[in-house]
């Protein structure tokens, strides 16, 4: 029954969270650091991690399609496929979990317990909104920038493994990528991936604000940060996979 | 004038406030003492409604605060300042952007108006050369002056203090009292503070409301205090080594 009274907290939360920011001007440059901290902070290791990722997806692929009367384009093909549909969404918004996640829930945490949240909220500030709807509204605009760079990547992984290796050629791996594309497949990557935004912001934000005690507590609130959000991903991604396919 | 009336609170079943009473008074420094986990903390959260108590009425010079809406308690917190114990500067914005934050927030004032406003309530509280620096950067007892700043930048009706000076040494500790002392009397504020520090009482101690588990024990000034024969408020003032061979 913890869980059910946790639930309703957390709307409780998002209903404070979503509210009119009292100066839209205070609000946008709010919303501009947040997008360096949340986004461009995370550009590194989502460029590693796609293109490391690409890499074994089309390695995996090349070994588990080895027969003559399989055109290899189908290596590329498949490899495009699921990183459209499932590795980049669903792998990167997992990390980012572990790195934004993390980051939000600390630092709304410490401030929690250092009192500055009771210093907004005795000026009148309504601190959750203050603090919590420009991460949210940030991680809803960068995210999806984040996931198309990452298949970028991520095909780019896939590139380099046809130019290193003999598995495949170039033009095999090029006509695969080429093959039946459907533009629905990035959009479908994208509602996924703000769905994931909007999980990992809100849920982090949400431990990071309702904690009381000290830097232990800190601690703690983090990691449940970093373990609700991944749990709730994945169960958001195998609902929205069952939606969206259907 | 700030009067509570019969406030109860208690956490999960175990009571921390029980039944108090009590009036702070205009342009005073109005102190409320008690050893620690005595309540005062609570006490001062309910009455700017950090902490909604059980039962109880609270009066901002007369204006009930349950009965107040959206509205007017939003007006009546741009009356308040806070100081809290550890400071609570905004860790992310600088000593000047700190003081700025609730002009930025509240009022329509040109940048230039509020840089001249920053500036005074800096120079007020003895801050000169601080302006650019971080939070993380500064002392104990230049954060308690920055927090001052930023409480008294709305130029506050009531001021709270919660532990002014918890962590300074004796010299800085004297120093932020007095200065709450003279801003109270400056601009003729409802100030409230919650202290364990004898040194505090002595000076500051206009009228001294003493907490003993949750309850509103004893009352009176930072005269009476040394002749009271109330027990546990004696083994509260006396403790200190100092305050003893005073006493003998
Ligand atoms: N949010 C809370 N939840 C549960 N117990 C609390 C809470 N805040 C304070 N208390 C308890 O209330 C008592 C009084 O605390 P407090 O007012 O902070 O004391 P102090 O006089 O040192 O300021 C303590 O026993 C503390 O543990
Ligand atoms: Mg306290």
């Amino acid at each position: 029954m913890k869980w059910l009274s946790e639930i309703g907290e957390y709307c409780l939360f998002l209903k404070s969270v979503f509210t009119r920011p009292i100066k839209w001007r205070i609000f946008f440059k709010r919303l501009v650091n947040e997008m360096q901290l949340i986004g461009i902070d995370s550009l590194l290791i989502i460029m590693v991690i796609a293109t490391f990722t690409g890499a074994v997806a089309v390695i995996q692929t090349a070994f588990n399609i080895d027969t003559p009367w399989i055109p290899k384009s189908l290596i590329g093909f498949t490899a495009r496929q699921a990183l459209i549909l499932e590795f980049c969404p669903t792998i990167l918004s997992l990390i980012l979990a572990g790195k934004v996640g993390s980051l939000i829930a600390s630092e709304v945490g410490t401030m929690r317990v250092t009192e500055q949240i009771d210093a907004m909220d005795i000026m009148g500030i309504n601190s959750a909104s203050f603090l919590v709807l420009p991460k949210i509204v940030a991680a809803l605009l960068f995210f999806p920038i984040l996931i198309i760079l990452s298949i970028g990547f991520a095909l780019l992984g896939g590139y380099l493994v046809t130019v290193f290796t003999d598995l495949l050629t170039v033009a095999e791996y090029v006509d695969g990528l080429h093959l039946d594309f459907n533009p629905f497949s990035v959009g479908y990557s994208m509602i996924k991936t703000v769905v994931f935004a909007f999980l990992i912001t809100s849920i982090s934000g949400f431990h990071g604000y309702r904690i009381r005690g000290g830097a232990l507590e800190v601690g703690q609130a983090s990691t449940r940060a970093v373990v609700d959000s991944s749990i709730f991903i994945i169960i958001f991604n195998l609902i929205l996979t069952q939606l969206l396919l259907s | 004038m700030i009067t509570v009336e019969h406030i109860h609170k208690s956490f999960g079943d175990k009571p921390v406030l029980k039944d108090v009473s009590y009036t702070f008074e205009t342009g005073k420094t109005n102190l409320i003492i008690g050893e620690s986990g005595s309540g005062k903390t609570v006490l001062m959260k309910s009455i700017v409604g950090l902490i909604v108590p059980d039962s109880g009425d609270i009066k901002y010079d007369g204006r009930l605060f349950s009965q107040m809406n959206g509205n007017e308690k939003r007006k009546l917190r741009y009356e308040m300042g806070m100081l809290f114990q550890g400071g609570a500067l905004f860790d992310f914005m600088t000593v000047e952007d700190n003081v700025k934050f609730p002009l930025d927030m509240f009022t329509d004032r040109t940048e230039a108006e509020k840089r001249e406003r920053v500036q005074f309530c800096l120079h007020r509280v003895n801050l000169t050369d601080a302006h650019k620096k971080m939070p993380s950067e500064l002392s104990g007892g230049m954060i308690k002056r920055v927090a001052i700043a930023r409480a008294i930048s709305l130029n506050p009706r009531y001021l709270f203090c919660d532990e002014p000076n918890s962590g300074l040494d004796p010299r800085t500790a004297g120093l932020i009292d007095e200065l709450i002392e003279e801003i109270t009397a400056e601009y003729n504020i409802t100030t409230i503070i919650n202290t364990h520090d004898m040194n505090s009482v002595l000076k500051i101690g206009t009228t001294v409301a003493f907490i003993y588990k949750g309850n509103l024990w004893w009352q009176g000034d930072k005269k009476s205090i040394l002749n009271t024969d109330n027990q546990e408020l004696n083994d509260f003032v006396f403790a200190m080594e100092l305050t003893k061979r005073l006493k003998k």
